[in-house]
């Protein structure tokens, strides 16, 4: 077997080893990587900067914790932005593993600001069945959620005074890890026209960028790029997000030099063949 | 980090070890770690249905409410469980039945008027050279005539519906490519997220 032809049967423990010294030798040198906006992360910005004190947000977690690296820190950096300027807040979950997740994400927050359930916002927990409950909530919240996500009546709290439908919420910001996303485009922007913002992972991305395009959702934060543009337009002070680009900036590197390995192994190969 | 942490994140330490073990080989500690996380999420996920659905739809509106027409729906749930049953498997037809109906006449209008009629409507926008947001509308229209081109077999691929057929290739090369490129970035923040959970574990427990 040739050079070329060994280049083209390399061993994919050999590319799996250099992965892992790309991720973790970054992680030990500090150094950083610059992170421009893009005009799809900056209108979700822009649009929560111009909401007032007291306006209602949806917040979809609709993710579990195998995608909490991607969408997590872009859930926080918002979450903190609309409690910093005294958005009210409503938390949903549509996907089956992400209930405790959520509740972890909404109780650190609420002692960070000190923000009280039922008053500064409300998480009204995980009802199966998207599509249906995202129709449900057109019509009235309580029918998917006459309780929150700790049995406490919906009705029994302030924040859900003279709350009944989407018409009572400013927009949905939805973090997704799957066809949720759909349901929340067909459902609550098709059918109800609230305005809707999608948080995704980086698999996901590239599929959502026509409705851009087609105005069905107003921004769009794609993965960790996504998360680490928000932090930027935020000022966030914990950069989760941002210190993982130098990490992907490096592994990039080495994904595209293997890609150019293995072309060059193929192409050589193939001059040689008779 | 207190003892509890220091035991539960060790814990999650080894099983985050045992799923990487797969890329040198199978073994059984990489079958361990497996097995339990589709274990855990299914009883998780059990656990969560019953306090999240079957107590506040079921029991709460039955027992205390004493709204008793919510018992067709749950009826209607029970007879899915008819399909472990050889004999009596035909009758979970019936839920079925009523789901799919339900589900598509809810679906098919929204799907049409959101998956392809408003994008269609995207697509047909004012065109040009004379600003970048006139000359995207073009690329994105020509973009979508060529590929749909390609995927048109009722006509030979030579001449200048071949050309226009390539361009339909290459514009959905471009669309893979974007794809291929955020799922590696997808893929690296999970690791980027691991190792740093390994090393936040070290430096704290160890010291290192």
């Amino acid at each position: 077997m040739g050079f070329y032809e060994k280049l083209m049967t390399m061993d994919r423990r050999v590319v799996y080893l250099a992965m892992a010294l790309a991720v973790a030798v970054p992680l030990f040198i500090p150094f950083q990587v610059p992170i421009h906006t893009t005009p799809e992360v900056k209108s979700v910005y822009n649009f929560i900067e111009n909401l007032k004190e007291g306006d209602r947000l949806l917040i979809a977690i609709d993710y579990d914790p195998n995608a909490m690296a991607e969408l997590h820190p872009m859930a926080l950096t918002i979450c903190r932005q609309c409690f910093a300027k005294g958005i009210k807040l409503f938390f949903v979950t549509l996907s089956q593993n992400a209930p405790g997740m959520a509740e972890q994400l909404v109780s650190r927050l609420s002692k960070e600001f000190n923000k009280k359930n039922g008053v500064d916002y409300v998480y009204l927990g995980y009802k199966p069945y998207p599509g249906l409950v995202i129709l449900s909530m057109g019509q009235n919240f309580r029918i998917s959620f006459p309780m929150d996500y700790y049995g406490t009546p919906v009705d029994s709290m302030p924040i859900m005074q003279g709350i009944r439908n989407y018409d009572d919420m400013k927009a949905v910001i939805a973090f997704e890890a799957g066809w949720v996303a759909d349901a929340w485009i067909q459902d609550a922007n098709g059918r109800y026209k609230l305005p809707v913002a999608l948080g995704l992972t980086g698999v996901m991305t590239a599929d959502y960028y026509p409705y851009i395009q087609s105005k069905q959702i107003f921004g769009l934060m794609g993965g960790l790029k996504g998360a680490a543009e928000y932090e930027t337009l935020a000022k966030a002070k914990d950069r989760i997000a941002s210190r993982g680009m130098k990490v992907q900036t490096i592994t990039h590197i080495v994904v595209i030099l293997f890609i150019i390995v293995g072309n060059i192994g193929f192409f050589m190969s193939k001059r040689k063949q008779p | 980090m207190g003892t509890g942490e220091i035991i539960w994140n060790g814990l999650a330490l080894f099983m985050t070890l045992c799923i990487f073990s797969i890329l040198y080989r199978d073994n059984p500690f990489y079958r361990i770690a497996e097995h339990l996380v589709v274990g855990v999420s299914a009883g998780y996920f059990a656990i969560i249905l019953y306090y999240t659905s079957f107590i506040p739809k079921v029991w709460v509106p039955v027992v205390h409410e004493h709204k008793f027409y919510y018992l067709v729906p749950t009826l209607l749930g029970v007879l899915m469980w008819a399909r472990f049953s050889r004999k009596w498997s035909w009758v979970s037809r019936y839920p079925i039945a009523a789901y799919m109906g339900i589900g598509m006449g809810v679906a098919i209008p929204v799907t049409m008027q959101t998956l392809i009629l408003v994008p269609l409507h995207a697509t047909m926008q004012p065109m040009g050279f004379t600003s970048m947001a006139l000359f995207n509308n073009l690329l994105v229209a020509g973009g979508v005539l060529c590929a749909l081109v390609y995927f048109f077999f009722s006509k030979e691929h030579t001449g200048a519906f071949g050309g226009v057929a390539k361009v339909g290739i290459w514009t959905l090369m471009v669309g893979f490519g974007a794809g291929f490129g955020l799922t590696v970035m997808g893929r690296v923040s999970l690791l980027i997220e691991r190792f740093t959970f390994i090393r936040d574990y070290l430096q704290n427990v160890l010291g290192l």
